[in-house]
């Protein structure tokens, strides 16, 4: 398993953010163009998943992380309650609708009292109700499954780990977080086997995990622990990328032929795995740059197997005055020490 | 931040693996194994910062006040389960000079991310 160190490092692709930037992953395997035409509507009934292509249609969906709702602590971030608002507000301005949105786990902030669980979870659903997309996905993180097993994150957004085929790709999203110690766990690891079964080896995969597969940095517990079991699974496969959380910021890893893209979160940044800090604590806020390094991206598929564009979507600064606020802070229970 | 790579990383595990089977795991060892007594709880451990001596083996012995934890020092490639009214004992060989970092990486309530400490070999 890779870890975290000089001889890996260059294999990770730092993006920076000013003003949205495009990474095309299939340029790790090929040189491939990609239509930039956002027109393609869902429902068409497509090929079997599986067929040895891309997507049947171009089309493109979002990527929303970690927002955390819930999250108190003015010096990571003073207004965690105009954040969400915001994406959704930017997501609903784009002017091609995206096929879907898919929220990477974290939805929620930690929290010991499962009152206070249901609550931000009642709050994001009603905020995110908001979307004017065709379809939203969601995933738990850490900190809405992990005190509880997924129990209350089941209740609202339905089960932890599931798949669903759309124009021809093959969609899986896993879960990392349920279990105590992060594992997938044999019974999805299996479930995932015969997920795959059926396919095509030059099938189009597209996986969400909330964690990282692989040992990012270990030592801060960016880890799933037998995620390689399930990168073992899906190297079998020529046309597989990975979108996931957790660590609140761009960075791409290639597993093989495998590249793991993880995404900004909406309410604060997390340091760089080349820190040499003791534990991730969240990167204090900037009054002179807020929102800074928040944010979400924009994902194309286009006809190419495994050609995925991302382009990422800075979160607007908040204007002063901005009324978001739902009420995201009560509870008390968010806290500046609340990691990915 | 003083990392192992891959292969010594290796090295180091089966080594503790050996000596950890040698022992009957973890009960009895060499004479001069030294034994840490580390003490978990929400949402930090005592200590949390511990010093030894470059090569110097120690007999971990953790236990909770509380809840579940783990104890995770993935640079030696060990993890234990900390469980209440019982004391988890782990042996590693500190082989090599550096700062590792450890976590309870067992979710434990909402300030489990930050529950962390380190080992200093010098």
């Amino acid at each position: 398993m890779p870890t975290w160190n000089a001889a890996t490092r260059r294999d990770v692709l730092k993006l920076t953010t000013l003003g949205g930037v495009v990474f095309a992953s299939s340029l790790l395997r090929s040189t491939a163009g990609c239509s930039s035409d956002k027109s393609a509507v869902m429902g068409a009934a497509g090929p079997k998943p599986g067929t040895p292509r891309g997507a049947q249609q171009e089309f493109f969906f979002l990527q929303l992380s970690d927002p955390h709702w819930g999250f108190t602590g003015p010096q990571v971030n003073p207004e965690p309650t105009l954040e969400l608002p915001a994406a959704i507000a930017a997501v609903n301005a784009i002017a091609n609708k995206p096929d879907f949105v898919i929220f990477t786990g974290d939805l929620t902030h930690t929290t010991d009292d499962v009152n206070v669980r249901k609550q931000r979870m009642t709050e994001f659903q009603s905020i995110v109700a908001g979307l004017n997309v065709p379809m939203v996905k969601f995933m738990a993180g850490e900190h809405d499954a992990a005190a509880d097993g997924g129990v209350t994150f089941k209740q609202f957004f339905g089960d932890t780990y599931y798949s669903f085929d759309h124009k021809g790709v093959h969609f899986i999203a896993l879960d990392n977080v349920s279990d105590p110690t992060s594992n997938l766990g044999m019974t999805q690891l299996d479930w995932l086997k015969s997920d795959l079964a059926p396919l095509d080896i030059e099938a189009p995969i597209v996986v969400f995990s909330h964690r990282p597969l692989w040992a990012l940095r270990a030592d801060w517990d960016w880890t799933t622990p037998d995620g390689q079991q399930a990168i073992d699974q899906l190297s079998a496969f020529h046309n597989v990328t990975v979108f996931f959380g957790h660590i609140h910021q761009e960075l791409v890893y290639m597993t093989g032929h495998i590249a793991h893209h993880a995404a900004r979160s909406l309410m604060f940044a997390l340091p760089s795995p080349d820190s040499d800090a003791s534990k991730p604590n969240p990167v204090p806020w900037d009054p002179e740059h807020p929102n800074a390094n928040l944010g979400f991206r924009s994902i194309d598929a286009a006809t190419n197997p495994g050609d995925y564009q991302v382009t990422e979507m800075p979160l607007p600064a908040p204007t002063p005055g901005d009324a978001g606020a739902q009420g995201g802070g009560e509870g008390g229970q968010g806290s500046a020490d609340g990691q990915g | 931040m003083v990392k192992v790579d891959l292969a010594s990383g290796a090295l180091l595990r089966a080594a503790w693996l050996v000596a950890f089977a040698a022992c009957g795991g973890g009960d009895g060892g060499p004479d001069d194994a030294q034994v840490i007594k580390v003490v978990a709880q929400q949402w930090s451990f005592s200590p949390n910062t511990i010093t030894v001596l470059r090569g110097q083996t120690v007999d971990f012995e953790v236990t909770s006040s509380d809840v579940h934890h783990g104890f995770n020092l993935p640079d030696f490639g060990m993890r234990a389960d900390v469980v209440p009214d019982q004391t988890t004992k782990v042996r590693v060989t500190f082989d090599k000079p550096g700062t590792y970092n450890f976590h309870c990486d067992y979710y434990c309530g909402s300030g489990h991310e930050g529950m962390s400490g380190q080992v200093v070999v010098q």
